[in-house]
């Protein structure tokens, strides 16, 4: 497998990813046919963010009827419905009962309903879901990340030449690729307004997310789906599931992917028996195949300082972006290069789907979101794999990992491979002893 | 308050009660932890809220109200004591003998997926982007960790205190040329907020009234309701999600829009780039500048009123 992409495939994958800003939109003959009635989306993974991003996809007021939707909960399934149903109403909404698929499995039937599908199930299961849609020849949304383990990746990474072969487009939801600062930014860092990149330092530093408390009635896969921020089959670690955000703008700003990655993690203050064996801390240096060096740092320290944005150093400037709109660029004396206005910006959550569906309904391919996308998850994973084994990885290393961390039989009374102890913690990495390749 | 606090023992008894025999100043400390704040007496009385301005029709007429009396913050709530109530396992680390029964049917806040301290920093600095009901939310923790009611003020209450017996468009005259020595705003805050209480205070003791965050209030905002409020403790009861009324300016308000009588609204813009369905009823991912300032009422309410209060259901935002 090709594991490391040169400067020039870089480029013409990020043509697409930032829009076309580099390569003008084209349109493939042969691409699929834009349908002369609506366009029918799918969504798999009813919760909060598959429903927004439902509704993001009626606001950009292109023709869309919602034919299927797919969640593993029937309380999820019910209370998305009837939020878009409110919403939108009939002439939108035409998702009789028969097509609101509940379980492991109703994802393949909802998506062969659709034209359009909407991935937005918990992380784990991005690599089966996209890899089936693009199998179906579905156009498709799908958030971010891509995989929690390797072998998810490589997956992805799979099924994401299929869908270029194909000609599907595929947007992922690292919507700081569809936010103006970073896209000025990012212009004029590959323009070489700072000259070359040699260092930067990305965070995401805050005090952590939702936790579900265990019910009694819970077998442990259903409370394991329902509190999946901290099981890493589902969800990675937060350095994968959030902080893949920042990563994959180091990435963008160096146009490559890191090819070692070392660190340091553990629990220091999310320890217990509702935080699973996910750690509350991740600190990493990424080395690019120029030496240069990105500093990446993610906690979840409820009470300390925050920090989410991204910084770097070039040999002519600096760069301070954030997702606050912030894109500030001056040179080293501290002239001003570029300071992007942060007022009425637009929001990136909607441009992502304005975007995707003005190309969908022209019947154009635009968008190949998917390779970079696993590539970037990729290299929050190599983090993770730093911090839980304490050792240095190579990208190639991590990408060829061969411990999988997914169940091998999806069922309510089938058991995950992570299972708690006597006293009802979970085992987590330990530094210097775990193996997790 | 006696009378009050043994009529309502049944409901109080088990608190360690920070009862006043006098209606002075105090510091509020948050149970088994390090976190105060301070609470000053605005007494009973009688003021002219509003103005004339014929261009802000929302101020018009101005008209009298008379008040009960209150304690109000000196300083707006501040994210050391905001965080405890964000999350109960901190709460629980952060707070000596355990946090026991009383907070166990809380409802609290979903943390935020973002960093609702927009990069601005935490320590001394005002609490910032929740939304009404989460800072109607936060006086119920405070109510079940102290027992004392607390609550955000009325529309009333707020101008009241900021007037401070003023007439004038600010407390300390007409000019806003006065402004940058008592208010973190758009021309002085970089912005950014700032900690609570590096400017001088308004002469009821209160400090950041005109800057920093804009503070909640109780009230649904409608521009005519001053024809028609009423003289004793008036307030609007909000029917409707938006828009509620929010007073005072913030670090990113102009000097010229601020002002003892002015009133900004809330606006269902400020959870834009929420991406998720329904929304959060906690969080406004785009308003860093509004905060909250709690009041208590020196008569407080009976404990049914008191319950009806803090229950209210928020309303859903699609």
């Amino acid at each position: 497998m090709k594991t490391l992409n040169s400067r020039r495939d870089f480029i013409k994958t990020s043509a697409l990813v930032t829009g076309g800003i580099l390569a003008p939109s084209f349109i493939v003959p042969g691409a699929y046919a834009a349908p002369a009635n609506e366009l029918k989306l799918a969504v798999i993974g009813c919760g909060g963010r598959g429903t927004g991003a439902v509704f993001q996809a009626f606001e950009t007021g292109h023709p869309i009827k919602l034919v299927a939707m797919a969640d593993a909960f029937q309380d999820r399934m019910d209370s998305s419905y009837k939020a878009i149903f409110d919403k939108y109403g009939k002439d939108k909404v035409d998702v009789p009962v028969e097509k609101r698929f509940v379980g492991f499995d109703g994802y393949k039937k909802a998506m062969a309903e659709a034209d359009v599908v909407i991935l937005a199930a918990p992380p784990g299961f991005r690599p089966s879901h996209f890899e089936e849609a693009v199998n179906q020849g579905k156009q498709i949304f799908a958030e971010k990340p891509m995989a929690t383990d390797a072998a998810g990746i490589r997956k992805v990474l799979a099924a994401a030449e299929v869908a270029k072969a194909k000609k599907l487009n595929v947007v992922v939801g690292l919507q700081r690729h569809y936010q103006n600062n970073y896209r000025e930014v990012m212009k004029r860092v590959h323009n070489g307004d700072l000259g070359e990149i040699v260092g930067g330092q990305v965070y995401w530093n805050d005090g952590g997310v939702w936790v579900r408390e265990r019910k009694p009635e819970q077998t442990e896969m259903e409370y394991q789906m329902r509190n999946w921020y901290y099981f890493n089959w589902l969800c990675g670690d937060h350095i994968v599931e959030q902080h893949v955000h920042n990563i994959d703008i180091a990435n963008w700003a160096k146009n490559s992917y890191p090819v070692k990655a070392e660190g340091t993690g553990g629990r220091a203050v999310r320890t217990g028996k509702d935080h699973g064996e996910i750690f509350d801390h991740h600190v990493i240096t990424f080395t690019y195949a120029d030496g240069s060096v990105i500093h990446s740092e993610c906690r979840h320290f409820p009470g300390a300082a925050n920090r989410v944005d991204e910084t770097f150093q070039g040999t002519k400037g600096k760069v301070f972006l954030s997702a606050g709109n912030h894109g500030v660029m001056t040179d080293w004396k501290g002239n001003p290069i570029y300071t992007h206005n942060r007022e009425n910006q637009p929001n990136p959550y909607q441009t992502e789907h304005d975007e995707l569906w003005a190309t969908l309904v022209k019947g154009e391919y635009k968008f190949a979101d998917a390779e970079n996308a696993a590539k970037s998850t990729m290299t929050a994973i190599m983090g993770r794999y730093a911090t839980y084994s304490g050792k240095v990885l190579t990208w190639d290393e991590a990408l060829n990992g061969t411990v999988d961390l997914f169940p091998e039989k999806l069922a309510w009374d089938a058991m995950p491979k992570i299972l708690p102890g006597a006293d009802g913690y979970y085992p987590h990495a330990i530094p210097g002893k775990s193996k997790v390749v | 308050m006696k009378k009050y606090f043994a009529a309502s023992g049944l409901i109080l008894m088990s608190f360690q009660l920070n009862e006043r025999a006098v209606f002075e100043a105090y510091t509020q400390r948050i149970p088994g932890t390090e976190v105060t704040f301070d609470m000053t007496p605005i007494p009973a009385g009688t003021f002219l809220m509003g103005s004339n301005d014929p261009d802000f029709p929302d101020q018009n007429p101005v008209h009298e109200v008379k008040l009960d009396a209150f304690w109000m913050g000196v300083h707006e709530v501040t994210w050391d004591a905001f965080e405890l109530f964000l999350d109960k396992h901190f709460e629980e680390s952060m707070t000596e003998g355990g946090l026991g029964e009383r907070v166990d049917g809380l409802t609290r806040p979903s943390l935020p997926y973002l960093d609702m301290t927009f990069g601005m920093g935490k320590e001394g600095k005002p609490a910032v982007g929740m939304t009404q009901y989460g800072a109607l939310q936060y006086c119920h923790w405070l109510y079940l960790k102290t027992g004392i009611f607390y609550r955000i003020p009325t529309e009333a209450e707020w101008e009241y205190a900021a007037r401070a017996g003023s007439k004038s468009r600010f407390f300390f005259g007409e000019n806003d040329t006065l402004l940058s020595e008592y208010a973190w705003t758009n021309s002085n805050s970089q912005g950014s907020t700032q900690a609570v209480g590096l400017k001088k205070p308004n002469p009821w003791g209160l400090f950041d009234i005109y800057g920093n965050v804009q503070e909640w209030t109780i009230d649904g905002y409608e521009p005519d309701f001053y024809t028609r409020s009423g003289k004793e403790n008036p307030f609007n009861p909000a029917e409707k999600l938006y828009p509620h009324v929010v007073r005072g300016g913030s670090f990113k308000t102009i000097d010229n829009e601020i002002g003892s009588a002015v009133r900004k609204i809330s606006d269902p813009a400020w959870k834009r780039i929420d991406p998720q369905i329904p929304k959060s009823q906690w969080w406004f991912p785009e308003a860093p500048f509004i905060g909250l300032r709690i009041v208590r009422p020196l008569i407080p309410p009976s404990p049914e009123e008191i319950q009806a209060y803090y229950n209210q259901e928020p309303i859903a935002d699609y």
